[in-house]
């Protein structure tokens, strides 16, 4: 399929807070990652679920930033892998549960010309910048790499462009002859960026990029990750723990607790009127920028919960602080995401948001807390 | 060479009460200096050459107060602290001057075996990587306790009682059990709680934590951040924080020392240093970092790459990055740590401050 080709999107099945306006490159349908944890025995036994991601939609439009927030564990990672293709959805027997488009075709029925160029249009940056590159190749071969394998260019027009990608992400041509060790790591990030824009993606997956890094370097790459999606119109996923990057970068956010998003939106919408009571829990543990603005923590009960066998209602009913009324039809089945305002949209259950609330009965003192 | 820092500062004592005692309760420095150091120099031996890893580095932190030391990786802010631990290991390294005075006595004079009994005792440290400061083959018994006996030498059941009391200081749920697990059944936040109860487990005057929670979380960086001060104000001791971290420094500390190519180049009250930084190095790194209150737009940023310490250039080594326009010649003077204001410290140099006029009277050069 070539980009001019209008895409149709009408067999897509609607999600809550999904619209097909802005052409998306990537629509995720209700995806799910269940591991396996145990083998049941036959009668006996039960099986036990690790759920990584637990029905998560979302889609990622051309030029826009969504970003996928939340704790270690709440699959974040899991989501952003089974976009770039490195882990599959779980499926029901034979039927997958949950889809992945592929500018507007399911993933899974793709023919191997669409598989191929889907390969090309989605591309990664990783966290770590000293393993991400290989140590024993010179640098313009990193870059090349990616050409070398889906395009027919020659070994001289991969050189020319690997250089014209050094130029574009900041550091000199020539430095393409040398080594990963030779460069610090705001310059190694700047090389796994030129890796995955070698074959003009559409779709950049940025796994913490900048979380390594350190603080007078994280704007340089934070600057230039926004410059790159001006100029190409680029459409990124960035995952992230860091609730300030997210705002600066993202335009769409999903807070997601133990697999499940909680609040999804605009990222100016969520910031604005934070409503899920982890959103305001994360917000309120975030560092202040400066001395005099001190935030009343919220702190809720408990650790994040083991995703083996989470609750089947509400994932976040055992780290709410409010007193959860027994026999509620939450209790059984998934709260789904309800629009509260323009672009923002939550899980709205008796006690998982902030709304009608006082915010100080949540405010715990050290000793209560742990 | 470097001032003296301040042992006194004046604050406004009403503001900052108010404010503290929303975050963390009343404020709880006192006016006595249990650690000074005073230019302490470390350098290492490597093939490019001597590195000047911690070149002149002169503060002090007094009882109940919190240091936060600020900087770039190769800055020097941990190579500092190890100094000050003594556990540089040489070769390559060496600390070839200085004096660092612990409750009255130099420690780099004092022999080993009594350094020993120090490190740990009087003054002792919170590492950055839980899994691996812990070592997985002994429970957390087995490391906590080895603690305990070297300082307070106890044995059998009287250390059992004290190990329990640690974990319960740093509020480990479950004392008597989580003694007997190992480091592996623990979570991450559980487990830096657990090297915070080895290094607070002997009451130690001064407690050096170097970027104790750059692998946790946020929510429980900020439950660990703020189990440093309540210790902190149930023992009164004096916490060096490393960090990275602006927004730790914000949340955590009183001062805040920003290092750059092993030296300090701004030193002052923490809200001072938020609004009123003179140095362009620190400036820049307040502003560089995006803010959650806003929306801001493009971030400034700092050009260039922290400078290599075997290849520093003469004199001011934050010239090359500053966006300050400034003559050749002016790059080449050493800038010198001057007392801007009372009690703000800065490395003056006409290419990095921007109000080097309104000072350079301070300086013995022009």
């Amino acid at each position: 399929m070539t980009t001019e080709e209008k895409v149709d999107y009408s067999h897509i099945p609607p999600a809550i807070g999904c619209s097909n306006d802005g052409e998306p490159i990537i629509q995720v349908r209700n995806i799910r990652k269940w591991y396996q944890v145990n083998k049941a025995l036959p009668f006996i036994g039960r099986i036990d679920w690790l759920k990584a991601v637990d029905d998560v939609s979302f889609d990622v439009t051309p030029g826009k930033t969504i970003g996928l927030v939340g704790e270690s564990g709440c699959g974040k990672t899991t989501t952003a892998k089974m976009v770039l293709g490195l882990e599959e959805p779980s499926t029901d027997g034979e039927v997958p549960i949950g889809q992945i488009y592929f500018q507007g075709e399911d993933v899974k029925t793709l023919s191997s010309a669409g598989r191929k160029e889907m390969r090309r249009s989605v591309q990664a940056v990783f966290q770590d910048p000293w393993s991400s590159l290989n140590p024993r190749m010179r640098v313009s071969t990193i870059i090349a790499e990616p050409l070398e394998i889906n395009t027919t260019m020659t070994k001289k027009e991969r050189d020319t462009r690997a250089g014209d990608l050094l130029g574009e992400v900041g550091l000199n041509p020539y430095q393409g002859n040398l080594y990963p060790h030779e460069f610090s790591g705001g310059q190694r990030q700047r090389i796994g960026i030129a890796r995955a824009l070698a074959l003009n993606p559409k779709l950049i997956v940025l796994d913490e990029p900048v979380s390594a890094l350190d603080v007078s370097i994280r704007a340089q790459i934070m600057n230039l990750l926004v410059d790159l999606q001006e100029e190409h119109n680029l459409a990124y996923i960035l995952i992230a723990h860091n609730l300030a990057t997210v705002r600066y970068m993202c335009h769409a956010t999903a807070v997601m607790y133990l697999g499940v998003v909680q609040e999804y939106g605009d990222t100016e919408a969520i910031f604005a009127n934070p409503t899920h009571l982890y959103t305001n829990a994360l917000i309120s543990a975030a560092l202040p920028s400066h001395p005099d603005i001190v935030r009343d923590e919220i702190v809720l009960p408990g650790e994040v919960v083991s995703p083996v066998n989470p609750p089947a209602g509400d994932v976040f009913m055992s780290r709410t602080p409010l007193e959860v009324r027994k026999n509620h039809k939450y209790t059984k089945e998934r709260p789904p995401l309800k629009e509260i305002g323009k672009d923002h949209y939550v899980v709205e259950t008796p006690w998982s948001t902030v709304t009608g609330h006082d915010l100080s009965e949540f405010h715990l003192s050290v000793d209560q807390e742990m | 060479m470097v001032k003296k820092a301040a042992s006194k500062t004046t604050k406004e004592p009403t503001a900052k009460k108010s404010l503290d005692t929303d975050r963390f309760g009343p404020s709880t420095i006192t006016d006595e200096v249990v650690l000074e150091v005073k230019n302490l120099q470390t350098n290492f031996t490597t093939k490019w050459g001597t590195v000047k890893a911690c070149d002149g580095i002169s503060y002090s932190v007094r009882r109940g107060e919190t240091l936060g030391i600020v900087g770039e990786s190769g800055s020097g802010k941990s190579v500092t602290a190890l100094s000050i631990m003594r556990l540089i290991q040489s070769p390559p390294g060496d600390i070839v001057g200085g004096e660092v005075i612990l409750n009255g006595r130099d420690i780099l004079q004092i022999s080993e075996s009594q350094m020993t009994s120090v490190r740990g005792g009087e003054i002792s440290m919170i590492l950055q990587d839980p899994m691996q400061a812990l070592n997985p083959v002994f429970d957390i018994n087995d490391q906590v306790g080895e603690a305990i006996g070297i300082h307070q030498k106890v044995k059998g059941k009287t250390r059992w009682e004290k190990v329990v009391d640690a974990l319960r200081k740093v509020r480990i749920p479950a004392a008597e059990t989580r003694a007997k697990d190992y480091p592996h059944q623990l979570s991450g936040g559980m487990r830096q709680r657990v090297v915070g109860a080895i290094g607070i487990s002997s009451n130690p005057d001064v407690i050096i934590a170097d970027e104790p929670t750059t692998s946790l979380d946020v929510t429980i960086q900020a439950a660990y951040l703020r189990l440093l001060k309540q210790i902190q104000s149930e023992t009164g001791a004096a916490i060096i924080f490393i960090t990275h971290d602006f927004g730790i420094v914000a949340k955590m500390c009183d001062r805040v020392a920003v290092m750059y190519a092993g030296r300090i180049v701004e030193m002052a009250d923490v809200r001072e240093i938020f609004n009123n930084p003179l140095h362009e190095y620190t400036k820049a790194l307040i502003g560089s970092v995006p803010k959650l209150e806003e929306k801001t737009g493009r971030l400034p940023q700092i050009e260039g790459q922290p400078p290599l310490l075997y290849d520093l250039p003469p004199g001011d080594s934050f010239a090359p990055r500053s966006p300050l326009k400034y003559d050749e010649k002016d790059a080449l003077i050493r800038p010198e740590l001057i007392e801007a204001k009372p009690n703000h410290f800065v490395q003056l140099s006409r290419c990095s401050v921007k109000d080097f006029d309104k000072y350079k009277d301070k300086v013995s050069y022009g």
